[in-house]
C-alpha cells in the first residue's frame, strides 16, 4: 500500500475506534476540534521544518506529490504538499492526535488518574481565591 | 541549525514542540503530569501502531531520513530513535493542548471528570 492509502485508512480506523469501540466520541466534541485547530497550526510549522530542511524525505511513488528533491527543499505549496510536507502527513498527524486524545479520555473514564482536573488558569486562580477568602 | 550539531536537527524540532506545549502545565494548570499513570498508559499504547506503520513505511521506502540530521541511534526495523521520541512528544503535546482548552473553556470530553472540571474552572 502507498502512504496515501495507509494514511486514509488510518483516519478511518481511528475514527471508528473513537466513535464505536472506545465510544469516546471526540470527533463530535467542540473541545476536540478547538484543540485540533491549535495543534494543526503548529503541525504545519513542525512538518515544514522536518521536510523543508530535508530531515525527512518522501518517495514520489508512495505519495500524491513527487519524490523529495536531493538538492534543496521540496515545493512549499502545490505538488501534493502543504508547508513543504506531503498532505498525507496531515492525515497521519490527525490519526496520531485523535488516537492519543481518545485514549486519554478512555483511560480517564476507566478511572485511571481521572483527577486532578485541569484549571483554573493561573490568571483566574488569583481572582477566585481572593473573592473566596 | 542554530550552530548545534546537525545530528540534533530532528530532536531540535521536538524541543520546539515541547517548548510550545509544556508551559501549559504551569500557566493553564493542565495537571497532565499530575495524572502520570494515565499519561504513561496512553503513551505505552499509542506508540505501537505508529511504530509498526513507521517500520513498514521505512521498509517500503515511503519515507527516509537524512542520516546527518538524526541522532544515528536506531531501534529494530531501522527505526531512528528520533521517531520514537516523536511518537511520545506529539501525544504529550496533544493531551496538554486539550487539557489547556478545558482549563479555559470547560467543554465536556466525557472522561468522567467533566462536572468536577467545570466546578474547578468556575471556583
Amino acid at each position: 500500500m502507498t502512504y496515501t492509502q495507509i494514511a486514509v485508512l488510518s483516519v478511518g480506523v481511528v475514527v471508528v475506534l473513537d466513535l464505536f469501540v472506545f465510544r469516546t466520541r471526540m470527533v463530535a466534541r467542540k473541545a476536540f476540534w478547538a484543540s485540533y485547530a491549535i495543534i494543526v497550526f503548529f503541525q504545519l510549522i513542525t512538518n515544514g521544518m522536518f521536510t523543508g530542511f530535508g530531515i525527512v524525505q518522501y518517495d514520489g511513488a508512495a505519495i500524491i506529490g513527487s519524490t523529495s528533491p536531493t538538492t534543496g527543499p521540496p515545493p512549499m505549496f502545490g505538488d501534493g504538499r502543504i508547508a513543504f510536507a506531503p498532505i498525507e502527513d496531515l492525515l497521519f498527524g490527525f490519526s496520531l492526535i485523535l488516537l492519543s486524545i481518545s485514549l486519554w479520555v478512555l483511560f480517564g473514564r476507566m478511572g485511571i488518574s481521572r483527577t486532578p482536573v485541569s484549571g483554573p488558569p493561573l490568571w483566574r486562580r488569583r481572582v477566585s481565591s481572593r473573592t473566596r477568602d | 541549525m542554530l550552530g548545534l550539531p546537525s545530528n540534533l536537527a530532528y530532536v531540535g524540532v521536538l524541543v520546539f514542540v515541547l517548548a510550545g506545549s509544556l508551559w501549559l502545565e504551569l500557566v493553564l494548570r493542565t495537571r497532565v503530569f499530575a495524572r502520570l499513570p494515565r499519561l504513561l498508559l496512553v503513551l505505552a499504547v499509542v506508540i505501537w501502531p505508529f511504530l509498526l506503520w513507521d517500520a513498514y513505511a521505512i521498509a517500503e521506502g515511503h519515507w527516509f531520513f537524512d542520516a546527518t540530521r538524526i541522532t544515528g541511534i536506531y531501534l529494530p526495523a531501522e527505526i531512528p530513535l528520533d521517531e520514537l521520541l516523536f511518537f511520545l512528544v506529539i501525544p504529550i503535546a496533544s493531551i496538554l493542548t486539550i487539557e489547556a482548552v478545558r482549563s479555559v473553556r470547560s467543554w465536556p470530553v466525557g472522561d468522567g471528570s467533566d462536572e468536577e472540571q467545570r466546578q474547578v474552572a468556575q471556583s
